[in-house]
């Protein structure tokens, strides 16, 4: 929620006090969830360049060339507020929403991966809930899950830790969310429904046990997402595309907005052309609903109409033309007209200083991961070498002779006790596991799962996590190309221990092992 | 050896199966036509989403006469996991297929056999719970060796039709034939099923 300082601020970038669908606008636009306010000024100091990063942190994904005109794309994100209300749904959107992140920069996801922390393995409501997410979504859009990691600590049992990542693998350039040129902009996928409405701002707040905030959660189709991938992927080789955006959090408001100012353009959108699924919705619950498996497209002005609409109809999918870039620097729709400029969030410099970190007890029961592991289907693709019982796992890329090694790691027991000697300890060890295999590891993503940042203690874990990473990746050559904040894991006052969570990839010049 | 793969909307074993069959013909659910061809395969995948029940909706694709007529004139069609349970679905193969009996998906690998050979396949399904009323009539192709993974009856994991030209298994050929697969026991399979 706004506080009252920023509602200030917002009136005085407006010089008017602002709409209601204004005030919506920023509520979502200004969560920690979508603007990452909190930490922006902390990663900005990571290392997320080299010679072979070709996107870094701000696209969809992060990208790495692996030579012969081939890349890698590749994130991990977290949903761990929805998976604990909803352990099914929030799982399985999660994976979702990771796998459109990759497709919406022209590649085709070829792995997932997970990390999951949870309470203990007696808390099957979230641990079932959890796994069948993951594993439904994924085995039915036919992408292998080919490494997945649990462990369990007292903090996370009323908070839960979901981390998905997906590897994405393309041959030819990539497309971005940045538009080179005005164009159409056009609204493809599932319709719009009241699902996931502020889910933005729920994940972004502390948890509160009493509220039903069931509502909030998105329901995921992995079959209408795996239409929508095939679609995306064909509508990019037409050369039509001038700029693809996923609809994930703060939905059509943060994809048309984000395109919008990375261009340097302004936006306008008709609301009322929104395909939808329900009646009677407000623009604002339109805006801001997070229904799953949509996507944004600019399409160049002239496009082949009849070759874009073929691909669309042979995919039985939503296909309308809802707005366009303009030249004003506005976001227009309804009664919003505001500079765009203005949307972006001020920049927190929040205080930090050491405190002793909330009480953790790492769990040690013992755990059979097998019953996990054969929920997934690890093998779909048929480029599997390696996977889940055996670290890293390996994917062959197709018709060629090089393989992608990949692992997440984390160890949120030496994190709580020592964060910046743990993450140095953490990348060390999952490039390690890249050299394991004879892969050399070529970048990484993250996901800082932290607690309340507004409590000093909390932004002094995050901080010495960030400085840790800082060190090691630039000592390691390991550029930081994309990654994910969750914050305000905190229920009823405890918060979760330290946990950030490190993907890596690394390229293999053959298949065997 | 002319093959065709007939794609559903959510058919996704597609690539490997175009891999395992060497440079097949693809065609579309709502084609009305097959082309002539050696060998019909339905991949794997859920199609339509397969949230009914698998195989339900593409049973009812305007491809499915064509495929009928192709079975009727002998032509070879083999249907892995999901289009198994398409051919079970339209009536070119007996039976139905269940859920899994643990209500659990299942990936691992598996043996089965026939009567001159054993196969090491990767499984991945579920609803592989094969179930005929009068398992005696069944035309056997394939049963699991050592465990049972989905509570199939009889331990099925594969069938045929009476005159043998229609094929349905659950285990994936097309996930078991290159050098860094589990094995290549995928070729000598689908080699096997060609010679009948």
């Amino acid at each position: 929620m706004l506080d009252p300082g920023e509602l200030v601020e917002i009136e005085t970038r407006l010089e008017r006090k602002p709409t209601p669908t204004e005030l919506h606008v920023f509520d979502a636009m200004w969560s920690e969830h979508c603007s990452y306010k909190s930490t922006k000024y902390w990663l900005k100091q990571l290392p997320n360049k080299n010679k072979n990063v070709v996107c870094g942190p701000g696209e969809n994904a992060g990208v790495v060339d692996i030579g012969d005109n081939e890349n890698i794309v590749f994130k991990i994100e977290s949903h761990n507020h929805p998976s604990f209300i909803e352990p099914y749904q929030g799982a399985a959107t999660g994976v979702g929403g990771i796998m459109r992140d990759i497709f919406t920069m022209g590649a085709r996801p070829i792995a997932n991966l997970n990390s999951l922390h949870f309470g203990s393995p007696d808390d099957t409501r979230v641990i079932h809930g959890v796994v069948k997410g993951i594993a439904d979504y994924g085995n039915c859009i036919g992408v292998p899950t080919v490494s997945s990691k649990s462990y369990f600590g007292d903090c996370y049992m009323s908070n839960p830790l979901v981390n998905a990542m997906t590897v994405g693998y393309v041959k030819g350039d990539v497309f971005t969310s940045i538009p080179k040129s005005k164009g159409r902009v056009f609204y493809v996928g599932a319709k719009t429904g009241r699902d996931g409405i502020g889910g933005a701002i729920m994940a972004s707040d502390s948890f509160d046990s009493d509220v039903d905030l069931r509502p909030t959660v998105q329901v995921g189709d992995p079959y209408y997402e795996k239409l929508l991938l095939e679609a995306s992927l064909e509508l990019f080789q037409t050369g039509a595309v001038v700029a693809a955006q996923d609809m994930g959090a703060a939905g059509i408001l943060s994809s048309t907005t984000e395109v919008a100012l990375k261009g340097g353009y302004g936006i306008e959108i008709d609301i009322n052309k929104v395909p939808l699924r329900e009646s009677h919705m407000e623009p604002w619950e339109i805006l801001l609903s997070e229904s799953q498996e949509r996507m944004l497209f600019v399409l160049k002005d002239d496009f082949d109409y009849e070759q874009v609409s073929a691909i669309f109809k042979k995919w039985e999918l939503d296909f309308t033309e809802i707005g366009a870039l303009t030249d004003t620097g506005n976001f227009v729709v309804q009664d919003c007209n505001i500079a765009l400029s203005a949307l972006d969030a001020p920049e927190l410099q929040r205080p930090y200083s050491y405190g002793a970190p909330d009480s953790f007890t790492k769990g040690t029961e013992p755990f059979d991961e097998t019953w996990i592991y054969k929920q997934y289907d690890s093998d779909v693709m048929g480029n599997t070498v390696q996977k889940l019982w055996h670290d890293p796992a390996i994917i062959r890329i197709p018709n060629s002779n090089k393989s992608i090694a990949m692992t997440t790691v984390s160890n949120a027991e030496y994190c709580h006790k020592k964060p910046k000697e743990a993450i140095v300890d953490i990348i060390s060890q999952a490039y390690n596991i890249m050299q394991s295999v004879g892969a050399k590891p070529l970048a990484i993503t993250n996901c800082l799962n932290f607690g309340n940042p507004e409590q000093p203690h909390i932004m002094n874990q995050i901080v010495e996590t960030i400085q840790g990473m800082k060190i090691i990746c630039e000592e390691l050559d390991l550029p930081v190309v994309s990654g994910n904040v969750s914050l305000y894991n905190e229920t009823s006052g405890v918060n979760i221990a330290p946990t950030p969570v490190v993907g890596i990839v690394g390229l293999k010049q053959c298949v065997v092992l | 050896m002319r093959s065709v793969i007939v794609e559903f909307p959510g058919s996704n074993c597609v690539a490997e199966t175009q891999r395992f069959l060497d440079d097949p013909s693809m065609v579309w659910h709502t084609e009305t036509e097959l082309p002539d061809a050696d060998l019909y395969v339905l991949p794997g995948g859920f199609s339509y989403g397969d949230y009914m029940r698998g195989g339900a909706l593409a049973g009812l694709s305007p491809v499915i006469a064509s495929l009928k007529q192709k079975a009727m004139q002998g032509k070879k069609i083999l249907g892995i996991c999901n289009g198994f349970q398409i051919l079970c679905e339209i009536g070119l193969l007996p039976g139905t297929l269940r859920k899994n009996q643990n209500g659990l998906f299942v990936c691992e690998t598996q043996t089965v056999y026939d009567e001159d050979n054993d196969y090491v396949l990767p499984i991945a399904h579920g609803e592989g719970n094969y179930y005929h009323p009068n398992p005696a009539s069944v035309n056997i192709a394939l049963q699991y060796k050592f465990t049972n993974p989905n509570g199939s009856i009889n331990n099925i994991a594969g069938i045929y039709n009476d005159t043998k030209n229609v094929m349905g298994l659950m285990p994936h050929p097309e996930r078991a034939f290159e050098s860094f697969h589990i094995t290549q026991d995928g070729f000598k399979l689908l080699d096997n099923f060609m010679e009948q």
